[in-house]
């Protein structure tokens, strides 16, 4: 059984990664946040039953919908929110965005924008670790959507052949933009693909943190011991729009609703009350620690200055001096 | 010094720097122990450093650049093979939107030391799935370097550059080059990025030429010596960066330009060096800049189509000829 500091920090992320994307959400509105922004809330269990099983050196590789990967790897909010923002302070000094965050210092290898390309990225950091002889693991973040793509079949038939340490992990959140998995897969469990690699594959419920974390700690030990990856689905529901544009009309009437009912962290919190941890007090403790670092990352992020221009030119290459031979 | 040739050459480049450094690597399709890749490059080396370090890997080229991607952000140097250049549109995603972007989009976190070799360019009759001449899309692509060897002594030199890097680059063979002869040093040496070599000194011309288009320049510039044409040859050795400075000058003392060039001429290499000289050294001019490049078609089969699209040395003599007239 996890202990109960532990579960209390898993809850205690799940709310930071809502309320920092309630926040994102708001800044947006008042068009404080540049481009476009894609929000995790409501998939929080995914991250956090996965990423509670990690090392602060383990790997992980995120997408689009990446805020929630930053966080449950350890990321600092306030270099999350500043680099949503454009500010010069942010993880990638402004240059990346709500879609390309990333934490080299513990472990988070990037979020990238191209539905699937993480996938033999992540599968490269396993035989990163294998050759290297460390016991390391790679978490492979993606969405159902991925799993269409050819990266998906390519990058995990040679994580399989090569039994390397990683765990792909797909959200399935029922919806590729704005299209239904029914229109574009003739089948209902992405797991079922595992099988076409020779490798585990098991779908589980992606609202209950305590259903994945037990698969992810499974998925996880396998790995660094050395026996191959597992595909692990996460049946979940994304709250708002595919991104800030989408109205989410294509949701039958009743279906949003329905998935509010299984709120991942409403769910965790019953869960916790009923299991003697936490209380309504606590909870509510709780949540104002977790709105209050919100608040700081947000404060710390609009208070930040943005990049300077000339900065556009920097870091194209590892010798500067050779590019500006260019 | 020694004779060597341009597939021993790389051989060479890749056994030192894999015995210089653990966590230099190789993968890519039948590199290993049957083949030692389509063109032999690679033969001996998984005896030498077992297999998993020279490993076959499925025909999966957008996994093959996705997992060198991989491994090179989290402390390896991987040398990938892509076993014909035309097949790197299979891994484009991941060569020109993950290797050559991961430094920047992630603000320095991170260096992506990769190297892709893959061979280009036509005259072996396979048709247009494997002969193009696609080097130009990755000179358009920031992140990325590119490499152009024309020689023995360039191809190791580079390679070895290449490998030592903290840059993704995308090395350029060409299959009529694996053969080719040269000299190189017994001793370890480097060829720096972004150095151009003037193949052949001139002084009534300047032929710019890559990889098999030097030697042709080079046999057309000798021909055009009996006939007192003395022309300049310029190799870049690299695409990415590239040595205007050398280029610009040598047009600056010859007053004339012509730019070979084995891809396409709309939008090709060949366009980008004439622009360049157009922008920097236009009043030395004294003739109208000539391009020698294929024509825009893909690279047919039969032996007489395929040679009438690949530069040859009477078209690079009548271009110089239309110059110094």
């Amino acid at each position: 059984m996890v202990e109960k500091t532990k579960l209390l920090e898993m809850y205690q992320l799940m709310l930071q990664i809502r309320y920092f994307e309630e926040k994102v959400f708001e800044l947006y509105g008042q068009n404080l946040v540049p481009g476009t922004i894609h929000l995790y809330a409501g998939q929080e269990a995914v991250a956090i039953g996965v990423c509670a099983n990690l090392h602060p050196n383990d790997y992980i590789t995120s997408t689009h919908r990446g805020h929630g990967h930053c966080i449950a790897k350890g990321a600092d909010m306030g270099k999350v929110m500043a680099e949503i923002l454009g500010k010069k302070t942010g993880y990638c000094k402004g240059k990346g965005g709500s879609m390309h965050i990333a934490d080299f210092s513990k472990g988070m290898l990037g979020a990238t924008a191209v539905v699937g390309a993480g996938i033999p990225i992540a599968a490269g950091a396993g035989l990163s670790i294998k050759l290297r002889g460390t016991d390391q693991v790679v978490a492979c973040f993606f969405g159902e959507g991925a799993s269409n793509q050819g990266t998906f079949h390519e990058g995990i038939n040679m994580a399989a052949v090569w039994r390397l340490p990683v765990v792909f992990v797909c959200e399935n959140n029922l919806y590729a933009m704005g299209t239904r998995q029914s229109i574009v897969m003739a089948i209902e469990n992405i797991a079922d693909r595992a099988a076409a690699y020779g490798i585990p594959g098991v779908s589980v419920d992606g609202n209950d943190v305590l259903a994945v974390y037990e698969a992810a700690s499974e998925a996880v030990n396998q790995a660094r011991k050395g026996e191959g990856p597992t595909l692990i689905e996460c049946k979940t529901y994304r709250h708002k729009g595919h991104s800030r544009f989408d109205p989410a009309t294509y949701r039958p009437k009743g279906e949003v609703e329905e998935w509010l009912k299984k709120d991942p962290i409403l769910r965790f919190k019953s869960k916790l009350i009923e299991m003697g941890i936490l209380t309504e007090q606590e909870n509510e403790e709780l949540s104002r620690e977790a709105a209050s670092a919100v608040e700081e990352a947000v404060k710390f992020a609009m208070e930040s200055p943005f990049p300077q221009p000339e900065e556009a030119l920097r870091d194209v290459y590892a010798e500067e001096e050779s590019a500006s031979q260019k | 010094m020694k004779e060597t040739t341009v597939r021993e050459a790389l051989r060479e480049a890749l056994r030192e720097e894999m015995k210089r450094d653990k966590t230099v690597f190789l993968l890519g399709e039948d590199i290993g122990r049957y083949w030692g890749g389509a063109f032999g490059v690679t033969k001996g080396l998984a005896e030498e450093f077992g297999d998993e370090r020279v490993r076959d890997t499925p025909i999966s080229e957008s996994a093959i650049i996705g997992v060198g991607v991989g491994t090179a952000i989290t402390g390896m140097r991987p040398v990938a093979e892509i076993m014909f250049g035309d097949l790197s549109a299979l891994a484009m995603d991941q060569i020109c939107n993950q290797a050559a972007k991961i430094r920047y989009m992630f603000g320095r976190q991170a260096s992506v030391p990769l190297v892709i070799r893959t061979p280009f360019g036509a005259g072996v009759n396979i048709a247009s799935h494997h002969s193009q001449s696609l080097e130009v899309w990755f000179m358009h692509t920031p992140g990325l370097y590119v490499a152009v060897p024309s020689t023995p002594y360039d191809a190791k030199g580079l390679l070895k550059t290449a490998i030592r890097g903290d840059n993704p680059v995308f090395f350029v063979e060409h299959k009529l080059l694996y053969p080719v002869k040269g000299m190189i040093p017994e001793e370890d040496y480097i060829v720096p990025f972004g150095v151009a070599d003037v193949k052949r000194e001139g002084s009534d011309v300047t032929i710019f030429a890559t990889l098999y288009m030097v030697h042709k320049a080079l046999a057309a510039a000798e021909k055009l010596s009996k006939e007192g044409v003395s022309a300049e040859v310029v190799d870049p050795r690299t695409l990415s960066p590239l040595d205007k400075q050398t280029i610009v000058k040598s047009v600056k003392k010859t007053g004339r330009m012509v730019v070979v060039s084995e891809d396409c001429k709309t939008a090709g290499v060949s366009a980008e060096i004439a622009a360049i000289v157009a922008e920097e050294a236009l009043d030395y001019l004294d003739a109208q800049v000539r391009r020698v490049a294929e024509p825009d078609t893909p690279i047919p089969f039969s032996p007489s189509l395929e040679q009438f699209v690949i530069p040859d040395e009477k078209s690079i003599i009548k271009a110089v000829k239309e110059t110094v007239r």
